[in-house]
């Protein structure tokens, strides 16, 4: 039986074309996905987010324990600063991504909604020091507002300067007397900020927002807008393109990987995968001509298989055909010419970063 | 709800077709516009095809799907509309009347008589 968010009577007032999406009754979209997706990138608009899953750490080890569980290094983070990070099981293969919150008395989770349950088994499976943890999924209510006017939009529901509040840090305050965790965080690529609230303080957040956004022409955002928007910025979605049989070195997530931070789940792995060298890797492509990668389609040099897609879309901003999927190390560079074996086959260029480079994030 | 008009006729395939002397004028249905949503692209077959009943004879892309598009009837593709090539969101906007996709020369008249009609099509519909 599929759950409904807090927010669910919103988009059934807003026409919302609703779906099942990892076990709850999301909007999939309301006026389209490129609408949506165009309010996003010149103006402002606000997605459900309600479905991802908040994991709580406390504890005067937590910061340890969520050390010993991810890749990032949590001891680098300041009071109220956040980290994007991964956790992995002992073959380094991905058991999520999320972002950690280190907030005044916990550390905050946020994770995948498709991973929420297996998130939680693991970290407590795992469970070690003097550490508490709890799935507050079901409590919390979280939407984002997302665009180059989400600031002018939030600032009037604020009495602090909105300024302050850097990227990938939060603030543990209230909106209207009522108490949220704000940061200045997305998946879009655009300047904007997440919004935590008990749900029962979720419609009345969604009407402060809306009225506020008004003179904008604030909209509601499917998931379909969400995916493409990612999609432009290269971010990875578990599940398509990261998942246990993938390691966050050839998903490009070294970075976020501290192999000399101390002992976590995955680490010796990782070590050994970093000596042998990776033999895959994830990367970026767009279509040269007509043509849109769709995912699981098998990629050609040739005559040789040497990769397949695991995601792809059409792009609304660059109106052409783009994808990601993993490719045999040696024709992984930027600017190799490669087919994907659609039905009828065609062009793609491997591209280095994000496909889209003009967002608003600050 | 998706609309679905008189006078002409439609496929389990969701296609439409309105027949006008030995002309079929071929789109797709405001169901399947919408269950695709967002169309990007459409790949129609070459004017002077000949075309059977039943065949993939083209492509439409949406931005998170992408569907074959059948031929109604048999027949030869005498003209295609190009304004939907060049801006596919027509068909979102107007598919039984702008957005039409192509006109297909028909052989015999039996191939339209088997179709769908407009209540045939709604209890399909109904039953999705």
């Amino acid at each position: 039986m599929a759950k409904n968010t807090p927010f669910y009577e919103m988009h059934v007032r807003n026409n919302a074309k609703i779906v099942e999406f990892a076990g709850f009754l999301m909007p999939i979209q309301f006026e389209g996905i490129i609408p949506e997706h165009e309010a996003v990138r010149t103006s402002v608009g606000v997605f459900d987010v309600s479905h991802m899953g908040e994991i709580e750490v406390r504890g005067e080890d937590r910061m340890k324990f969520a050390n010993y569980l991810t890749t990032n290094d949590v001891t680098r983070l300041a009071l109220n600063q956040i980290q994007y990070t991964t956790m992995l099981y002992p073959d380094a293969g991905i058991v999520d991504d999320f972002l950690v919150y280190n907030l005044k008395d916990r550390i905050l989770l946020v994770v995948n909604a498709s991973n929420a349950d297996k998130d939680f088994a693991w970290i407590m499976e795992n469970k070690r020091f003097k550490v508490s943890v709890s799935n507050r999924s079901d409590d919390i209510g979280e939407l984002a507002i997302q665009g180059p006017k989400a600031q002018l939009v939030m600032q009037k529901l604020f009495n602090f300067n909105l300024d302050t509040l850097k990227f990938y840090w939060a603030a543990e305050t209230e909106m209207a007397g009522f108490p949220v965790i704000l940061s200045r965080t997305g998946y879009t690529g655009e300047d904007g900020f997440e919004l935590y609230m008990d749900k029962k303080y979720a419609e009345r957040s969604w009407e402060l927002i809306f009225d506020a956004g008004r003179e904008f022409n604030i909209k509601p955002i499917g998931l379909g807008a969400r995916d493409t928007l990612r999609f432009e910025m290269r971010y990875c979605l578990y599940g398509n393109d990261i998942d246990r049989s993938t390691n966050p070195l050839e998903a490009g997530l070294g970075w976020i990987v501290k192999i000399d931070k101390g002992e976590f789940i995955g680490r010796d792995a990782l070590v050994r995968i970093k000596e042998s060298g990776i033999k895959k890797k994830l990367v970026g492509f767009e279509a040269l001509g007509k043509g849109i990668p769709r995912p699981h389609l098998d990629i050609f040099k040739e005559d040789a298989k040497v990769g397949f897609v695991t995601s792809g879309t059409f792009s609304p901003s660059l109106k052409k055909g783009i994808g990601m999927g993993y490719l045999d190390v040696p024709f992984s560079e930027a600017g190799i010419k490669l087919k994907v074996a659609g039905k009828e086959s065609f062009e793609v260029e491997v591209i280095k970063g994000p496909f889209y480079k003009h967002g608003s994030r600050k | 709800m998706a609309s679905i008009i008189d006078g002409i006729k439609y496929t389990k395939e969701h296609e439409w077709i309105r027949l006008e002397g030995d002309i079929a004028t071929e789109g797709i249905s405001d169901y399947a516009q919408s269950e695709l949503s967002d169309i990007v692209m459409v790949e129609p077959p070459k004017v002077g095809t000949k075309v059977k009943a039943g065949d993939p004879i083209g492509t439409i892309e949406a931005v998170k799907a992408v569907s074959d598009l059948y031929a109604c009837v048999s027949g030869e593709v005498i003209q295609v509309n190009e304004k939907v090539v060049k801006d596919p969101a027509i068909i979102n906007k107007d598919p039984y009347n702008e957005g039409w996709i192509l006109k297909i020369k028909i052989e015999k008249k039996s191939d339209y008589d088997n179709l769908l009609t407009p209540e045939q099509y709604k209890e399909l519909i109904a039953s999705h």
